[in-house]
């Protein structure tokens, strides 16, 4: 939900100083300077400077941006290295680039979802222009070692930019720690509001203008500033700066925890230090088998977003799940083809392991700063009814324990 | 997505299980496309007598199973192959265009089973 502290920041720039940032009357530069008080807000929370950051209308522009207008910026190089795992609106940018003369390289990830630095270093070609890397993954929580993917950018000289939609604010993100050139920031994934985000465009980078228009944000996105939007954002990354994450990781590996009680569960994604990944031998084939050997807790660990869970259930289909766990209030997501619009079963589960099953059978918890205990009890609790009232009218429960 | 109909079914289905002494099984779909249909019958004087399925899928695939099953009791073997999925998709009420695939699965099982039957016979 937006934070209500949010709204109230938000609410001035709607109701009172409604003034367009560009006008020269004072209700105008009341609204300019409350979009550069953001600026430096969001600039400052990820080593940035001020002019560094541009405001756009969210993750997904931000990312058809610092791809689509590199490219076209520095034709003398064609080739892009990105992963298996990312967003469909960086797969899909690609894919578009491929038809207008791009190189693209898809690394994969291992069993948890990482990529190797091996691999990036490997991939990387005199003709590389852009490594663009999900740095914290919307399905399956996996956080990427982006100092040291950027060290290697570096020394090849080639751009970096890491789409940090789901990571800000959860995990460490400096642009020169790092190494990065370009940087993919929302807000609605911090209780901001939907439509805002911004892309950090280190000083320096030859891109092109994405929007023309009356030369705001520095002539690179052109369209009247989307104040309240934009406070709303700033105000939003405030409180996140404050937000205890490794509370949310602790609730979050309670969950897992008690989740994977349940029989024939796996966890998707990051397992820990010592974790161990499934409940029992009842595994989805050869790789979720051999962790099944590992020892140890069930924790989600510290290179997992500390609000993720993303579990597997045999015999059973996660929109099935969702759905019954919907009838009780509870929102859930799947990787299941029955939900997407393709009827495809999630790219980044798929990655992970050509596992059908377990693509299909999987749910995404999500966690925030809000999320109780007690919330997570009555998840559990519904979650527990709904899988073995399916499983019951599964006709692959008893087929495969035959097996 | 889904309408109100289709999710009080896929909540309480009347026709999930199985029948231990089925007169025969059909099934149709693998664990890949993501949905798998297995139909029980019980034939009597030629009419289905008892029907019953268990269904690996999303909750239109359970809704639509269910629905089907509902439509068919009673039927004879030849009235339950004339079953169309229109008709079931007529008692489930709006269907998103995405999940029409699934209550053609359904028919494919009692198909399956309804010749495996006269096969046999």
């Amino acid at each position: 939900m937006l934070d209500p502290d949010v709204v109230e920041a938000m609410n001035k720039y709607n109701l009172k100083a409604y003034g367009n940032a560009s006008s020269t009357h004072h209700l105008g530069q009341e609204a300019k300077m409350a979009v550069n008080e953001a600026r430096h807000v969001i600039a400052k929370s990820i080593g940035a400077k001020d002019e560094e950051i541009i405001f756009t209308s969210g993750g997904t522009e931000s990312n058809n941006f610092a791809l689509m207008e590199l490219f076209f910026a520095n034709p003398d190089k064609k080739h892009i290295i990105t992963t298996k795992i990312e967003h469909d609106c960086i797969l899909k940018t690609c894919k578009l680039l491929e038809k207008l003369g791009a190189k693209v390289t898809y690394l994969d990830v291992d069993e948890e979802g990482f990529i190797s630095p091996q691999s990036l270093e490997k991939a990387i070609t005199k003709d590389t222009l852009l490594v663009s890397v999900i740095h914290g993954n919307n399905e399956i929580g996996v956080i990427q070692n982006l100092e040291e993917l950027g060290k290697i950018c570096r020394k090849h000289k080639v751009y970096f930019h890491a789409d940090a939609c789901q990571s800000y604010t959860k995990t460490e993100l400096n642009v020169k720690k790092q190494n990065l050139d370009l940087v993919t920031l929302n807000a609605h994934k911090i209780h901001g509001p939907k439509g805002v985000g911004a892309l950090f465009i280190k000083k320096g980078t030859r891109i092109n203008a994405f929007i023309q228009g009356g030369g705001q944000e520095r002539g690179l996105r052109s369209g009247t500033e989307n104040v309240p939007g934009i406070v709303g954002f700033a105000k939003a990354v405030k409180l996140a700066m404050k937000t205890d994450n490794k509370k949310i990781s602790g609730l979050r590996d309670y969950f897992i925890e008690e989740a994977l009680k349940i029989p024939n569960v796996i966890l998707n994604g990051p397992k820990g230090a010592g974790t161990k990944g499934i409940e029992d031998s009842h595994g989805f084939g050869n790789k979720a088998s051999k962790q099944s050997k590992i020892s140890g807790t069930t924790k989600g660990g510290d290179k997992r977003l500390c609000n993720n869970v993303n579990l597997s259930f045999r015999y059973i289909e996660g929109e099935s799940i969702g759905a019954a766990l919907d009838a009780k209030g509870i929102c859930t997501s799947t990787g299941s083809a029955c939900s997407s619009h393709m009827l495809e079963p999630s790219h980044v589960l798929m990655a992970l392991e050509n596992n059908a099953e377990r693509a299909h059978g999987s749910l995404r918890i999500t966690l925030s700063r809000f999320t109780t205990k007690e919330e997570l009890d009555f998840t559990l609790q519904e979650l527990k009814k709904a899988v073995k009232k399916l499983r019951k009218i599964s006709p692959l429960t008893k087929l495969l324990r035959k097996v | 997505m889904y309408s109100k109909k289709i999710l009080e079914r896929f909540q309480k289905p009347k026709f999930a299980g199985e029948i231990k002494k089925a007169d025969v099984v059909g099934e149709v779909g693998n664990v890949k496309c993501g949905d798998i249909m297995r139909i029980y019958l019980k034939i009597k004087d030629g009419k289905v007598k008892d029907i019953k399925f268990k269904t690996y899928g999303c909750v239109a695939a359970i809704a639509s199973t269910d629905y089907l099953c509902e439509i068919v009791k009673g039927k004879t073997l030849d009235g339950a192959l004339k079953v169309t999925s229109k008709d079931v998709v007529k008692k489930m009420g709006k269907v998103p265009a995405i999940k029409l695939h699934c209550s053609v699965l359904a028919q494919d099982a009692l198909k399956k089973a309804i010749e495996k039957y006269r096969k046999k016979k």
